[in-house]
């Protein structure tokens, strides 16, 4: 009996293998396909991102810049997800550089800058490598090396005043990942917006130490709820986790990087978001024209590279009329966020009185304050 | 004779089952399996520029994979491996700095040598508290990853931080001239010839010496060791320490060959990839390198599957596992194929 069975096993695996040789000759037999350059008039995009491109947050932005601009009829895009930013970013954009033609790269994630596009771009002085944030510096970077960045602290001000209208505890809470200069100035800008209509609200800041930790993203949402805490915002990859939470427990969220208000239906009030899409079409034409791509864009609402999400049910009238203002203000241009005087959270005053930073100062890049009302 | 082929051919036979399964698979996501598997082949051998790609991404696997497989042949189930690097890594970065303005030669030798150390080290912590105290060693080395990642952010926020690195908190650079660099006119890193010769080295040591034979006595029967006058403990702890030492030393290359600084990069799943290579190559270091290569074949043909297929990067994963599972389910043929049978009584190590 034993040995039946024995010998049936044999059988199988001499079937399958039979079967698998078949499969590995066909494999064998391709032959190598030559680099499949692109035609005359097509512009070949890559993107690579750090995390999920369904994230609802950082790399859902990117994505839908990318399908916007794939729209084109002569733009050839195509992207890749969860690359690390290791060697796999190196080989990532040799790969789209050698295998798909690539013409301009669009590594994603801050981390892929140093050293690893800095190493890959001096290798393809055809390809234009541009990378979302604020590291481009033209005195000691490659010359098809770039950045782009929005002042996404203008969206988030927003929030900030209708989540100040919104709020009946006064007391707002913000789930942040890491204490870096970005970081910093999304939740000064949050707390002075909010104190723009309520000058005694507060703003709770727990730091979850990394991008993408949701466990912890939802224990600091918890727990600032039971503090008391009635809005909730965040800065972290993904805030799916965030606005989820909020939702569950029937408070007030206000969205980051994505239009979050499929994850809350009742409690999403606004949120600040990117608008890549036009940024990813405007380099596409430049190319296409022949024209030289710009080493450096930044913009805030009124270049259109961020923008405001549409207001959720529950916002009232006179939230979105304060709201609505700022923004016009905003738009106009003359409107500065980081005003003196402001005092920072432990006493100290970092803005003098007089002293207004337009979006463009560099200053505000290396922000290592929180103003006060921001507690944690 | 036999008893080497038997491996060889149930991994093989492992194998085509598994490319069956993945067919399947790849059916059910609505692409053609041929075209996927001529993509594979494509990214990951299809062209010089991609058996680049594929060995730069198994150099790591290589030296984490030990880290898991010789622990392993001591009768310990090890899953530090990540942590191992991160603190080889940090280590290594950290004695770069302060030792810079030696020659090259000497400060990447004492990076190497720091990275090994504290990276076994750490492992033999695991070890240590397996043996002398009865704690799980799976647990604890899986515990040690997280305060090895702790420890790495608490410096690079902190003490080691680079006033440059801004928005990506990183230690100071142990300077361009202290880098590994890579092999010839390629782009292939130093690091994967060290976890070839690793590899190579670790399978004489395990199964061409007394020491090696004792790792596997321990490994069978603790008792028996201890009976035949082995030093159980001992065992456990040096052969924790050597699989540690790997792990950091992959730490080491990544700082000195990649990164040239200790940043969070050092914690990206490396040391989990490697227990998956270790479990394929059942724990011999010498089945190590043809399954880090396959590892780092699939995973370099992942990014071109998103592009050319619009298959998410899970189905990389997904391919991974049932891999992974076929090959751990056919050790239940070990032993029961006829043609293998009292046909030749060897020792088999």
């Amino acid at each position: 009996m034993i040995d039946t069975k024995q010998k049936a096993g044999v059988n199988v695996s001499r079937r399958t293998l039979i079967k698998g040789a078949g499969a590995g000759a066909v494999v064998a037999a391709s032959s190598l396909s030559p680099v499949a350059f692109s035609e005359e008039k097509t512009v070949n995009m890559g993107f690579i991102y750090v995390g999920p491109k369904d994230d609802y947050g950082y790399n859902q932005a990117h994505y839908e810049g990318k399908s916007g601009v794939a729209e084109l009829s002569w733009v050839k895009a195509f992207d890749e997800e969860q690359v690390a930013e290791t060697i796999e970013v190196q080989k990532s954009m040799e790969s789209m550089i050698q295998l798909d033609g690539a013409q301009i790269l669009f590594p994603t994630s801050f981390g892929y800058f140093d050293p690893h596009i800095l190493k890959i771009a001096p290798k393809y002085p055809d390809v234009m490598f541009l990378h979302c944030g604020g590291l481009y510096d033209d005195s000691k970077h490659p010359e098809n090396v770039g950045s782009y960045f929005g002042y996404i602290d203008e969206a988030v001000y927003l929030s900030g005043i209708v989540a100040g209208h919104m709020s009946k505890t006064g007391k707002l809470g913000f789930v942040a990942a890491i204490p870096i200069p970005q970081v910093l100035r999304n939740i000064n800008a949050f707390t002075l917006g909010a104190q723009s209509v309520n000058p005694a609200i507060t703003t709770n800041v727990v730091f979850t130490g990394g991008w993408a930790n949701p466990v912890k993203e939802a224990e600091a949402a918890t727990s600032m709820i039971d503090q008391g805490i009635d809005v909730l915002t965040c800065h972290v990859d993904s805030p799916k986790v965030v606005v989820e939470t909020a939702e569950k427990r029937g408070v007030y969220s206000c969205g980051y990087h994505t239009n979050n208000l499929a994850l809350a239906p009742k409690g999403f009030l606004t949120g600040a978001e990117w608008n890549w899409s036009s940024v990813y079409a405007m380099y596409a034409e430049k190319i296409i024209k022949g024209e030289k791509i710009p080493n450096l864009v930044r913009g805030g609402l009124k270049e259109g590279i961020v923008k405001s999400s549409s207001y959720g049910p529950s916002v009232t009238a006179a939230a979105k009329a304060d709201a609505e203002a700022a923004k016009a203000q905003l738009v106009a241009g003359g409107f500065s966020i980081f005003k003196g005087p402001i005092k920072d959270n432990k006493g100290n005053e970092v803005i003098p009185a007089g002293k207004a930073y337009q979006q463009t100062d560099i200053t505000l890049e290396s922000m290592d304050w929180m103003v006060a009302g921001v507690i944690g | 004779m036999q008893k080497t082929l038997e491996p060889i051919i149930v991994t093989a036979v492992a194998l085509l089952f598994s490319v069956l399964l993945i067919a399947l698979f790849i059916t059910s996501t609505g692409n053609d399996p041929i075209a996927v598997f001529k993509t594979i082949y494509k990214g990951s051998f299809g062209s010089w520029f991609s058996v680049q790609n594929t060995l730069v991404r198994a150099a790591p696997l290589l030296l984490t994979a030990l880290c898991t497989a010789i622990p392993a042949r001591a009768g310990l189930v090890i899953i530090g491996g990540e942590g191992a690097m991160v603190i080889g890594g940090l280590f290594s970065a950290i004695t770069g700095i302060s030792l810079s303005g030696n020659s090259p030669i000497f400060i990447l030798t004492a990076m190497m040598l720091s990275g090994a150390m504290s990276g076994g080290l750490w492992i033999a912590l695991a070890g240590f508290l397996n043996y002398y105290r009865g704690v799980n060693e799976t647990i604890s080395s899986l515990l040690l990853n997280y305060i090895a990642i702790a420890i790495l952010n608490f410096l690079v926020f902190g003490m080691l931080k680079d006033p440059e690195t801004l928005n990506k908190p990183s230690s100071f650079h142990i300077g361009e001239a202290n880098m590994l660099g890579v092999i010839g006119e390629s782009s292939i890193h130093w690091g994967i010839v060290f976890g070839i010769l690793l590899c190579l080295l670790l399978w004489f040591v395990s199964l061409r010496t007394t020491f090696g034979f004792s790792v596997s006595i321990v490994g069978g029967n603790p008792r028996a060791a201890k009976l035949a006058g082995i030093s159980v403990g001992k065992m456990i702890v040096i052969s924790c320490f050597i699989g540690g030492a790997c792990a950091g030393l992959a730490g080491v290359i990544e700082v000195a060959a990649v990164h040239g600084r200790a940043n969070g990069s050092l914690n990206s799943g490396y040391g989990y990839a490697g227990i998956l290579v270790a479990f394929l190559a059942r724990h011999n270091p010498l089945a190590i390198i043809p399954f880090a290569v396959l590892m780092g074949g699939i995973q370099a043909a992942g990014g071109l599957l998103q592009r050319r297929h619009g298959l998410p990067d899970a189905s990389v994963e997904v391919i991974q596992g049932m891999m992974f599972v076929v090959i751990l389910g056919s050790e239940a043929l070990y032993g029961r194929m006829p043609f293998f049978k009292n046909k030749s009584i060897g020792v088999s190590v």
